[in-house]
C-alpha cells in the first residue's frame, strides 16, 4: 500500500501542455479514477506515475519518495494497459511470472505466485496457451493477474474495461473492485467513461486539458459540480444549463419533474415539448424552455409509466425543487456557492 | 535465467548504467552512433575523396597527386563519348523504367488474385532479381549470341524473321541499346512488381466494395480507386528502378563493354573503363560524379514522396 | 438474363488473366530455362545452327558441370562468397540492429529525417565510390583479399538494413516495451527479452536480404579482386570461364543456375516480410 502523489506536474510534447500543472495525491488503499474526455492528459498522467514518460516539471512522489528520475523499473508500480500488452511470443505462465523473473526470484517462489494469481482470476487452466489462443475477456484477466503477482505498491489501470464487450464489461468491473477491495492496493484507473468512473472509484478527478476540473467522491462530482464542464460531462444526458442573467441555472434532468407531483414552493419550469424518447424504464422529454437569454435546450427524465398528457409542440408544466437548483458564473463557468434557503 | 542467479552483481551493474541506460536521450545517439560513424567514413569519406580525385591528377601509376582544378571534367564535356553516354544512360533509364512501371502494374495486378500454382509463378518471376546480375547478364549474352541466338532461331523457326534476316543483337548500336534495355527490364521488374504487390494487398478490402457498389466498373475501378492508392508505394519502386539502372554498369559491362566503338557506353561503365581498366582516377571519379546531380533529384522526390504519403 | 454473357466474360477475363501470367513467366523466366538447357548440352550440340535448340540432338552431358567443379575454383568461390556474405552478415547485424530499434523509437521529427538520411546513403552507388575506394583497398594493403569486401560490403548492407528493420520494430507495439519496463526491465532487457523474440523473423529476413546484395555486388569485386583464388561467384564465373574470344557456355549457365535458384527459394518465403518490413518504413 501506498500514496501517489503529483505536484505542480506538467508535460508538454512541443507546443502542447497535455498535462498543465496537475496536483494530485491518491490516498493510501485508494481507488481513484481519472476521468476526462480523449486528449485531456489522463493517460500522460499515468504514464509519469509509471516512470514510461518524464515530466516537463514537477515531480511524482509514491509513498513520500520522490520517483521523478527513477525508471519505471523500480517504481514498484504495477500496469495493466489498453491493448493488455501481453507478450505474444511467451505463454500465460511465461507472462504471469515474466516481473517476477525480472528480480531474479527463485523458481519456487515463481511458482507459488504464479499459482495464486492465476486463481484468483480463474486463469489456471489457460496457463500453458499463448495469448493469441485466448478470448478478450482472458486475456484481460492475463494481464490483470501479470499486474497483481508481484503485489506492487500500486496499480495503474489505463482503459483496462474499453476492449471488452459490453456484456463482459459490467462482470469484469465488478470483479475488478471486489479484487481491489481484497487485496488494498492503491489503484489508479484511467477512463473516459464515466458510468465505469462512478461504479469503480472511491474518488474521481475529472480531467480537462491538462488540469483537475474537480476532485472528490461519485456523489460529489455528480451532485456538485464544480464548473459547467463537470456539470455537462457528468451525468447522461448531462445537466440542463440555463442562461439567467450573469449566471447559468443548472439542474439535472431527473429534478425535472411534471409541476402536479411536487409542492408549491417548487421553481416552475414551463417546457415546450418538442420529443419523447422511451427508454423503457424511463422516458426521456426533449424540450425548451424560455431564459432571459433566449430559448434553451432542456430535458426531463421521467418514469416511463408517468403519462405527462402532453404532445409535441406543446407546453407543460414542469417544478424543480429549490435544492436541486445549482447556479454557475457566466463568465467563470465557476459554480457558485449555493445560497443557502 | 543468469539474471536470477546474480541478482547482486546485476543491481550493482544496474547501478552504474542506470544513468545511461534509463537517459533516453544518450540513449538513442549512443545506438545510432555505430551505424553512423560506418557510414561516414565509408559512404562520406570515399565520396569526398571521389570530389577530390575529379578535382586532381591522380592515376593508379602515381602516388604523386596535384590540383588541377576543372581540367577533368572541361576535358570530359568536350568529349563525344562522354555525351553519348550521357545521352545513353537517359534513354536507358527512362525506356527501361517506364517499362517497369506498366508492367509491374499489370503482373501485381494478376499476382493479387488466387490461384493454383502461384507459389511456383512467384518463384519463377523472382528468380530475375535474385540472380547475381552479372551471371544474369551472361544468361542473355548467350540469347544475344551472333550466332547461336535463340530468339532468331525461333522467330525464323515460327517465321517470323525471313530466311535472310539474322539480326546481330549486340553488334548493331541500336539493337544493342535495345537490348540492353529488355535486360534492365528483365532485372528490374521483379523488385518492382513485389513492391506494387505490397501496395495493392495492402488496400482494404472494404474499399473495393464500397467502389462496387457504388458503381465503379472496371476502368474506373482501376484508374480513380487503385491506381491513387498504390501510387505513393508504386513511386518508391520507381525511384528504386531509377537509381539501379542510372547507376548501373554491370549490364553493359558484360554485354557489350560498351561497343561497338563506345556507341552502348553509360556513364557508369565509361567511368569503370576509364578509371579502373584505363588506370586514370581523376578522370573516372570526374565521369562518375555526373551520376550524382540525377541522385539528389531523385533523393528530394524520395522525400516529397514520403512526404506526402504521411497524409494518407 | 446475364448469367450467359456474365459467364463468358468470365471465361474472358481468366483467358486474359492466364495470357498475362505466361507471358511474363516467359519473359522472366525464359533465360533460366535456356540456361538449364544449355548446362546439359554437349558443346558440339550447342554450335550446330541445324539442331533445334530445344532439343536434345545428343544425349544429355555432366561435362560443363565437371568444368565448372574440377578446372574452375567453383567451390572457392561459393566458399569465398560465403565467408564473406557471413562476415557482412554480422557487421550488418550489429551495426544496424541498435540504428533501425532507435530510430524506430525516438521521438521529434528529426528521427525520421534521420532514417530517410541513413535510408539515402544505400543510394549512393558503388559506381560512384568504386574509384576512391581503389585507392583506399590499395593503401590499406587488402588488394586480392576477401577482407576488402568484408570491409566496404557494408557501406550498402548497413543503409538498407537499418531501413529494413526499423520498419519491424515500428511494427512491435509500444506497451510491449512499456509493459516490460514497468514489469522490471531496462530498456537493454526489454529489447532483448521482448522486442528481439518477436522480431526474430524480421531479423532473419535482413539477414537473407544483406546476403542476397553480397551475392549480387560485383562492382567492387572486379575492382578490387583480381587473384582467381579470391573471387566471389559474381565475379568468378563471368571472369574465368570467358578466354578470350571463347565462351564456356555451359559451364556458365550451369554456374548461374546453382547460384541463383536455391536462395529464390529462400527468398520467396521471405518476400512477403520483407516487402512489409521495406514498406512500413517508407508508408508510415
Amino acid at each position: 500500500m501506498a500514496t501517489v502523489e503529483a505536484r505542480q506536474l506538467v508535460k508538454a510534447f512541443e507546443e502542447v501542455r497535455a498535462v498543465d500543472g496537475i496536483d494530485l495525491m491518491a490516498r493510501e488503499g485508494e481507488f481513484l479514477v481519472l476521468l476526462g474526455p480523449s486528449g485531456c492528459g489522463k493517460t500522460t498522467l499515468m504514464r509519469m506515475i509509471a516512470g514510461l514518460e518524464q515530466p516537463t516539471a514537477g515531480d511524482i512522489v509514491i509513498d513520500g519518495r520522490a520517483v521523478t528520475d527513477l525508471p519505471p523499473r523500480v517504481r514498484n508500480v504495477a500496469m495493466v494497459f489498453q491493448s493488455y500488452a501481453l507478450y505474444p511470443h511467451l505463454t500465460v505462465e511465461r507472462n504471469i511470472s515474466f516481473p517476477l523473473r525480472a528480480v531474479g526470484m527463485s523458481k519456487e517462489d515463481i511458482r507459488k505466485k504464479v499459482d495464486w494469481a492465476a486463481d484468483m482470476f480463474g486463469i489456471r487452466r489457460f496457463l500453458n496457451r499463448k495469448p493469441r489462443q485466448l478470448s478478450g475477456g482472458e486475456r484481460q484477466r492475463v494481464a490483470l493477474a501479470r499486474a497483481v503477482v508481484r503485489e506492487p505498491a500500486v496499480f495503474l489501470l489505463d482503459e483496462p474495461l474499453s476492449n471488452l464487450d459490453a456484456k463482459l464489461r459490467n462482470s469484469a468491473r465488478d470483479e475488478l473492485k471486489s479484487f481491489q477491495r481484497s487485496l488494498g492496493t492503491t489503484t489508479i484507473y484511467v477512463t473516459h467513461d464515466q458510468a465505469e468512473a462512478m461504479g469503480l472509484g472511491d474518488r474521481i478527478a475529472v480531467l480537462n486539458h491538462g488540469r483537475v476540473a474537480q476532485i472528490g467522491t461519485p456523489q460529489d462530482i455528480y451532485l456538485r459540480p464544480s464548473d459547467t464542464f463537470v456539470a455537462t460531462f457528468i451525468g447522461s444526458p448531462p445537466m440542463n444549463l440555463i442562461e439567467d442573467g450573469d449566471t447559468w441555472f443548472g439542474f439535472r434532468p431527473e429534478a425535472l419533474v411534471p409541476a402536479a407531483q411536487v409542492p408549491e414552493a417548487a421553481v416552475r419550469v414551463p417546457l415546450r415539448i418538442k420529443r419523447v424518447e422511451y427508454l423503457g424504464a424511463e422516458q426521456l422529454i426533449y424540450g425548451t424552455v424560455e431564459g432571459r437569454g433566449g430559448d434553451a435546450a432542456a430535458i426531463a427524465r421521467i418514469p416511463a409509466n408517468l403519462d405527462i398528457g402532453v404532445g409535441a409542440g406543446e407546453v407543460c408544466d414542469f417544478a424543480l425543487s429549490r435544492h436541486d437548483v445549482q447556479r454557475f458564473d457566466r463568465n467563470s463557468g465557476r459554480r457558485i456557492a449555493e445560497a443557502t434557503s | 535465467m543468469t539474471a536470477a542467479a546474480e541478482p547482486a552483481g546485476r543491481a550493482a551493474r544496474n547501478k552504474v548504467m542506470a544513468r545511461f541506460i534509463d537517459n533516453e536521450r544518450l540513449l538513442w545517439p549512443a545506438l545510432l552512433a555505430p551505424a553512423i560513424v560506418y557510414i561516414v567514413l565509408l559512404v562520406g569519406f570515399p565520396f569526398l575523396l571521389s570530389i577530390f580525385y575529379s578535382l586532381s591528377s591522380a592515376t593508379v601509376a602515381t602516388s604523386d597527386i596535384h590540383f588541377v582544378g576543372l581540367e577533368n571534367f572541361t576535358r570530359i564535356i568536350h568529349s563525344d563519348t562522354f555525351w553519348r553516354s550521357l545521352w545513353n544512360t537517359i534513354v536507358l533509364t527512362v525506356i527501361s523504367q517506364f517499362f517497369v512501371l506498366v508492367f509491374a502494374g499489370i503482373l501485381a495486378t494478376a499476382l493479387i488474385k488466387d490461384f493454383r500454382g502461384k507459389w511456383l509463378v512467384r518463384l519463377l518471376i523472382l528468380l530475375p532479381w535474385v540472380a547475381p546480375i552479372s551471371l544474369g547478364s551472361i544468361g542473355w549474352l548467350w540469347i544475344f549470341d551472333s550466332i547461336y541466338s535463340i530468339i532468331n532461331w525461333t522467330a525464323r523457326a515460327v517465321g517470323l524473321f525471313g530466311e535472310d534476316f539474322w539480326p546481330i543483337w549486340l553488334g548493331q548500336p541500336n539493337l544493342a541499346m535495345a537490348a540492353i534495355i529488355v535486360v534492365q527490364i528483365w532485372r528490374i521488374l521483379p523488385l518492382a512488381t513485389v513492391i506494387v504487390l505490397a501496395g495493392l494487398s495492402s488496400i482494404p478490402q472494404d474499399i473495393h466494395d464500397a467502389a462496387e457498389v457504388d458503381g465503379a466498373g472496371f476502368w474506373r475501378h482501376q484508374f480513380e480507386i487503385t491506381l491513387p492508392l498504390v501510387m505513393p508505394i508504386t513511386l518508391v519502386a520507381v525511384l528504386f528502378g531509377i537509381i539501379f539502372t542510372f547507376t548501373d554498369m554491370i549490364v553493359v559491362f558484360v554485354l557489350t563493354r560498351g561497343g561497338p566503338y563506345d556507341t552502348t557506353q553509360v556513364i557508369a561503365s565509361w567511368a569503370y573503363f576509364t578509371g579502373i581498366q584505363g588506370g586514370d582516377l581523376a578522370g573516372g571519379a570526374a565521369i562518375s560524379l555526373f551520376l550524382f546531380p540525377v541522385l539528389v533529384a531523385v533523393a528530394i522526390l524520395f522525400l516529397i514522396a514520403a512526404r506526402r504519403s504521411e497524409v494518407t | 438474363m446475364t448469367t450467359r454473357s456474365g459467364g463468358a466474360r468470365r471465361i474472358a477475363g481468366r483467358a486474359g488473366h492466364a495470357a498475362i501470367l505466361v507471358f511474363f513467366v516467359t519473359f522472366l523466366a525464359f533465360p533460366f530455362y535456356w540456361m538449364l538447357i544449355t548446362t546439359f548440352k554437349t558443346t558440339q550440340d550447342l554450335h550446330d545452327i541445324n539442331n533445334n535448340p530445344y532439343l536434345f540432338h545428343d544425349a544429355p552431358t555432366l561435362d560443363h558441370l565437371r568444368v565448372l567443379f574440377s578446372d574452375t575454383m567453383f567451390l572457392q568461390w561459393i566458399s569465398n562468397t560465403m565467408l564473406v556474405g557471413l562476415a557482412v552478415v554480422i557487421i550488418t547485424l550489429v551495426l544496424a540492429v541498435p540504428a533501425g530499434y532507435a530510430l524506430a523509437r525516438m521521438k521529434g521529427p528529426w528521427a525520421q529525417t534521420l532514417g530517410i538520411g541513413i535510408f539515402l546513403t544505400y543510394l549512393v552507388p558503388p559506381t560512384i565510390l568504386f574509384i576512391p575506394f581503389s585507392r583506399i583497398i590499395a593503401d590499406l594493403g587488402l588488394q586480392d583479399s576477401l577482407w576488402s569486401l568484408v570491409l566496404v560490403y557494408p557501406s550498402f548492407t548497413v543503409p538498407f538494413c537499418t531501413w529494413l528493420l526499423m520498419g519491424f520494430f515500428m511494427a512491435i507495439p509500444r506497451d510491449l516495451e512499456d509493459a516490460a519496463m514497468v514489469d522490471g526491465l531496462s530498456r537493454f532487457g526489454a529489447f532483448f527479452k521482448v522486442v528481439m523474440p518477436i522480431s526474430l523473423a524480421g531479423m532473419l529476413t535482413a539477414v537473407i536480404f544483406a546476403f542476397t546484395l553480397v551475392m549480387q555486388e560485383f562492382v567492387y569485386g572486379v575492382t578490387f579482386i583480381t587473384s582467381s583464388a579470391s573471387y566471389t561467384i559474381g565475379v568468378g564465373v563471368p571472369t574465368f570461364l570467358v578466354r578470350g574470344d571463347v565462351y564456356f557456355w555451359g559451364s556458365m549457365m550451369g554456374a548461374c543456375l546453382i547460384a541463383s535458384v536455391p536462395i529464390a527459394i529462400i527468398y520467396n518465403m521471405f518476400v512477403d516480410r520483407f516487402v512489409a518490413g521495406f514498406t512500413m518504413g517508407a508508408v508510415k
